[in-house]
């Protein structure tokens, strides 16, 4: 049995004169005092990457400037996905044993550490460096090109698409720490400036500074008991020219292989917390995991059901689309956030009922996934 | 190992592609051996720069100046007659199922395999 026993997450935007390390000691000191422990009391430590201050052993990097002197420490790089890769990593490695408290931590100075161009840059590599990326692809190309085949095959609009942008400023309009906080509508998203298209620049999230970090314990260390319940990936590709068809991605199959794993339904989960780069990425992934019928997500988001007081609250920070995106810590602040959701926590933003989450991390080109749900008990 | 057939990668005008002599798996990608079976040397033939658009994206904003000279160009998906799929440019206005053959056009200081509508 694993818990989230502490979560930390500092706003999204501009941090000026914030390293990255900055950025991650602050997350992780969050963490840190959320779950009652101290320094010394951690003896594990997962980091993601910073594409700002690369280095080729961040978590040793890390762990000397915070001061730990963990018994297993490394880095984790799988995109979008890296965050609930480590979460799902450190479930397991307390489970095995080999660590009694993990601490996950993530963070860069992303918007005002580099140039946006040398973070666009940075980001298309993931594209094949002879058959792509000699083309001139960006990320959002990439999503693009998805988006254009998942509308044709399922007769999802542009304007579908920008609801979910819709829906997600709304969120971040009632977090503090989101990077934006002025209401849009559907023809704000239509009419923001082309990117890739279909994709428009509201339809992207955008380049942010920030930090997230967690810990994963053995035991719990307080009142408040978020478990682990069950987690499980899939990895169908690395570059969009090599994906399967829109009906085989790997979405569909971690959500199976998580089902099972945790002995949980879709009909059992209170909260989503789904991984949102772009629009389409949260439609496609929203209907891949059972959240909604083929080419239905958009609907739903106009009937509320994805609203704080709809039947399935989603991502109420306001996501990677306004709450902000700082590369691996973004995805990060969905979980702080389905964490304090599960434990009351949530200020204005409070659901219902929080029970069971379902977490979803997307890395690359819808290439590699996380599935995950936690559980709050009493 | 038999002698690698230049593409477009290697700057010529052509299209490469790779078929298995054990399995018939066709691979885009160029490598030694096959993805699908693990045998070796699969042969290369040039295609014949048929296809029919998968998905495209039409980029308006680009990260490096060299590719912001072209903006706005159109990334395309093409589902090549030999049974695979590539990336390349294509003209505006291509729609998904459109049938289309390869040319080459200078893109960022390279010469990249472009798509128009076949007549």
């Amino acid at each position: 049995m694993s818990f989230i026993t502490g979560v930390g997450l500092t706003s999204f935007g501009k941090h000026d004169g914030s390293s990255s390390l900055d950025l991650m000691s602050q997350a992780a000191q969050a963490a840190l005092d959320d779950a009652g422990l101290k320094r010394s009391e951690i003896d594990g430590i997962l980091c993601g990457y910073s594409t700002v201050s690369p280095h080729i052993m961040l978590a040793t990097v890390f762990a000397e400037h915070f001061g730990i002197r963990p018994s297993y420490a490394h880095a984790v790089q799988v995109g979008g996905a890296t965050g609930l890769a480590m979460t799902m990593l450190a479930h397991h490695l307390v489970e095995a044993g080999v660590a009694r408290h993990v601490l996950v931590v993530a963070g860069e100075n992303r918007l005002t550490g580099q140039s946006r161009d040398a973070s666009i840059q940075a980001l298309a590599q993931v594209g094949h460096p002879d058959y792509e990326v000699p083309l001139g692809p960006t990320i959002p190309a990439y999503y693009g090109l998805v988006a254009s085949r998942y509308m044709h095959e399922y007769g999802v609009t542009e304007q579908d698409l920008a609801e979910f942008a819709v829906l997600m400023r709304a969120h971040a309009c009632t977090h503090p720490g989101a990077q934006f906080h002025d209401p849009i509508t559907v023809a704000d998203v239509m009419a923001s400036k082309p990117v890739a298209m279909p994709l428009k620049l509201l339809d992207c999230c955008p380049v942010s500074d920030g930090g997230a970090a967690f810990v994963i314990s053995r035991e719990r260390t307080g009142e408040a008991g978020v478990r682990i319940r069950g987690c499980a990936q899939a990895h169908t590709h690395q570059h969009v020219t090599a994906a399967p068809a829109l009906s085989k991605l790997g979405a569909e199959i971690s959500i199976a292989r998580a089902k099972e794993a945790a002995g949980i339904a879709i009909s059992d989960v209170r909260y989503a917390a789904i991984y949102d780069s772009f629009t389409i990425t949260l439609a496609m992934l929203l209907e891949d995991l059972g959240l909604a019928g083929r080419g239905e997500a958009a609907a739903r988001v106009r009937s509320g059901h994805f609203g704080r007081d709809g039947a399935m609250p989603l991502n109420t920070h306001g996501g990677l689309l306004s709450y902000g995106h700082c590369g691996v810590g973004g995805a990060m602040a969905h979980l702080v956030e389905a964490h304090l959701q599960m434990t009351g926590r949530a200020s204005t933003r409070q659901v219902r009922d929080a029970s069971i989450a379902l977490l979803h991390g997307d890395g690359g080109v819808l290439s590699s996934h996380v599935s995950m749900f936690l559980e709050r008990v009493a | 190992m038999s002698e690698r057939l230049a593409g477009w990668t290697m700057g010529e005008q052509a299209v490469i592609f790779q078929t298995c002599s054990a399995c018939g798996h066709v691979q885009y990608f160029h490598r030694a051996f096959c993805a699908a079976c693990g045998e070796s040397n699969p042969r290369e033939q040039r295609a014949s720069g048929k296809g029919r658009v998968y998905a495209t994206s039409l980029v308006c904003r680009a990260a490096t100046p060299e590719a912001r000279a072209h903006v706005p160009y159109n990334i395309v998906l093409v589902d090549c007659a030999e049974g695979f799929r590539m990336m390349a440019h294509g003209e505006d206005g291509l729609a998904i199922g459109d049938s289309v053959i390869a040319g080459f056009k200078p893109f960022a200081g390279k010469l990249v395999p472009f798509f128009a509508k076949e007549k």
